[in-house]
């Protein structure tokens, strides 16, 4: 691993180090713009008001953004609803069960799902998705339900495409050796190979709630956008990433901050999101 | 199992904060870390050029360039008056910007823009501007052509958007939960439907919100139990305007005083306009670009009467 420094890579080396601190000093840049801009109101209004209050009218003054901590929270875990059973399953299936062409076929197939813009994905939703929920189901279709859905979907790739990745980087030795044991093809992927790929499927879990939860104009355009806790999945919700979206082109003054201060919000959240998920993939690879 | 796929494993492991903490300090480099880099510098150097030029457009006020910018629901006109107007006049350049109404207002009290077009009245603190009326834009409640309801009185209206009457069946309509549609807070729309329906009324927080015209169009069009409202010039056979007190909206009855639901289209500037800036606004208001209005769904300055004493 050590490479001996040569002149020339100690040339690269601090140019590495330079777009390293670049990309850091982009990070502090953001922190501290979006700090300094949404903390005063927040101070100013009083932080539980902003947290815990149920109203969101800016032009009243009133700030409240519970509804759409509430719709964030409750869209990624619907995604992940969704997601996560459908990724996982699919990349067993695709490492263990199929047959390597079929894999070769079927994995750049979904990964190309990634590539797919988010807008088409809300456009979609909103043609076919939302119209099949409000017909069957009720409600008005753009909802909980419709948001989940899309998201469900588009965390697929991140999610498979880790999972196979981490499933595949589990020895051979140790299916053979579960094998040997007497153990049933199923037997040893639930009790062999899954374990040991755990930490690299917390991680594409990890990252495809980061992109659920961050995501934005799909969920804008199957979502609703009503400001109020929804009252069933197939209420209309709006997260704080739509809300900031949404107003932004005609906020002015304290409208604006409080959007500033969505962001916030929204940064602390996924701060405290990544740490838990960080901190349970530590525990569970358990080393 | 081949080393590289054991290699991504471990890549995968080290997520996040854990790398960030553990980061090692020896660099192993190869042929694919130099690429990236070198894409890396080059989106830098992207980036760089596309700041300069950005800041450059902004500090480039000339003498024979106006910067025009506020409104959506103004912009697409906006456009087409500039157009015309630069084939009059060749050396001129016009420049018009979105951003919102609130956006045009900050944009000309800040001196980026000369021009700032607002589809909403002015809040107090914004009347140190001078408003120029250009048009007049007409608001439309629409429901799904297929809803039975074609009446309804300005109460009615009222108590639905504040989520007072909730299903059809209260209107002589279907037995069906009514889907509020509405703009989102801080729109030149619904801040001109707040003033002129709801009043001091809220809004409900259950209420559909979305950003543009287009799609509150585009659901109320779909969903058979939903109500919205729009600029009348955006109404066609896809929603039905629901006549207002027994008053069917259209352009004639808001020339005749009869629809209320009606807002002013404003140009604001700082001061007395003058040279180019005045030229622009005359054009503008010349009898030229007025009558062509009505064709594009909005109404002229002139024909409505002066008096300014619309009050609920």
């Amino acid at each position: 691993m050590m490479s001996k420094s040569k002149p020339d890579d100690r040339l690269i080396k601090l140019s590495l180090l330079m777009v390293a601190l670049t990309a850091i000093t982009v990070l502090a840049v953001i922190t501290i713009f979006i700090f300094e801009q949404g903390l005063p109101i927040m101070l100013k209004y009083g932080l539980k008001n902003f947290l815990f209050g149920q109203d969101w009218y800016p032009s009243e003054k009133s700030f409240g953004l519970l509804p759409m901590i509430v719709g964030s929270l409750l869209v990624t875990l619907g995604a992940l609803l969704i997601g996560v059973p459908l990724g996982l399953a699919s990349a067993i299936f695709l490492t263990e069960f199929s047959s390597r062409r079929l894999s070769r076929f079927l994995k750049p197939v979904i990964e190309l799902l990634a590539g797919i813009p988010s807008v088409v994905y809300g456009f979609l939703g909103l043609m076919f998705l939302v119209p099949f929920i409000r017909e069957n189901l009720g409600g008005p279709g753009l909802s909980v339900l419709a948001a989940s859905i899309i998201l469900g979907i588009m965390i697929l790739p991140t999610i498979i495409s880790i999972s196979i990745d981490s499933i595949r980087a589990v020895p051979d030795s140790y299916r053979e050796g579960s094998i040997a044991l007497g153990a049933t093809k199923w037997q040893t992927v639930r009790m062999v190979v899954l374990p040991a790929a755990r930490s690299g499927l917390v991680a594409g879990i990890i990252l495809g709630m980061g992109r659920a939860i961050g995501e934005t104009m799909a969920v804008i355009m199957v979502a609703g956008n009503a400001a109020d806790l929804p009252a069933s999945w197939l209420a209309p919700v709006r997260t704080l990433t739509s809300n900031i979206a949404l107003e932004m082109a005609y906020a002015s003054g304290e409208h604006r901050q409080a959007l500033f201060a969505t962001g916030v919000v929204l940064f602390v959240i996924i701060m405290i999101l990544n740490f838990l998920a960080n901190l349970a993939a530590r525990k569970q690879s358990g080393r | 199992m081949n080393s590289e796929s054991k290699e991504s494993g471990e890549k995968y492991r080290q997520t996040g904060f854990q790398s960030f903490f553990q980061g090692r300090p020896d660099f192993h480099l190869n042929c694919r870390t130099v690429t990236g880099i070198l894409y890396l510098a080059f989106f830098l150097i992207l980036a760089t050029f596309c700041l300069m030029s950005f800041s450059a457009c902004k500090s480039g006020s000339k003498q024979n360039e106006i910067v025009i910018a506020g409104s959506t629901s103004i912009q697409p006109f906006a456009d087409e008056w500039a157009e015309l107007f630069m084939k009059k006049n060749s050396k001129v350049t016009i420049n018009v910007q979105g951003g919102g109404s609130s956006g045009g207002i900050m944009a000309v009290k800040e001196g980026t823009a000369q021009i700032g077009m607002s589809s909403r009245e002015l809040k107090e603190d914004e009347k140190d501007l001078i408003e120029i009326t250009v048009a007049y834009d007409g608001l439309a409640i629409i429901v799904h052509p297929a809803n039975p309801v074609d009446n309804l009185s300005l109460e009615q209206v009222r108590s639905i958007f504040a989520g007072e009457i909730t299903n059809w069946k209260v209107l002589n309509g279907n037995d069906k939960a009514i889907t509020v549609v509405v703009r989102e807070e801080g729109s030149g729309t619904r801040g001109a439907f707040q003033e002129m329906v709801m009043g001091s009324r809220r809004i409900t927080k259950k209420a559909i919100v979305e950003d543009s015209n287009g799609v509150v169009r585009e659901i109320v069009s779909r969903d058979s139990n939903s109500i919205g409202f729009i600029s009348l010039g955006l109404v066609d056979h896809r929603v039905k305007a629901i006549a207002l007190d027994g008053l069917q909206p259209s352009e004639e009855a808001i020339i005749q005083g009869h629809y209320h639901l009606r807002r002013p289209f404003l140009f604001l500037v700082r001061e007395e306009p003058q040279g180019l800036i005045k030229e622009f606004i005359d054009f503008v208001l010349s009898a030229d670009i007025q009558s062509m209005l009505p064709q594009e769904g909005l109404i002229p300055v002139k024909t409505i009467a002066t008096e300014e004493s619309f009050q609920d």
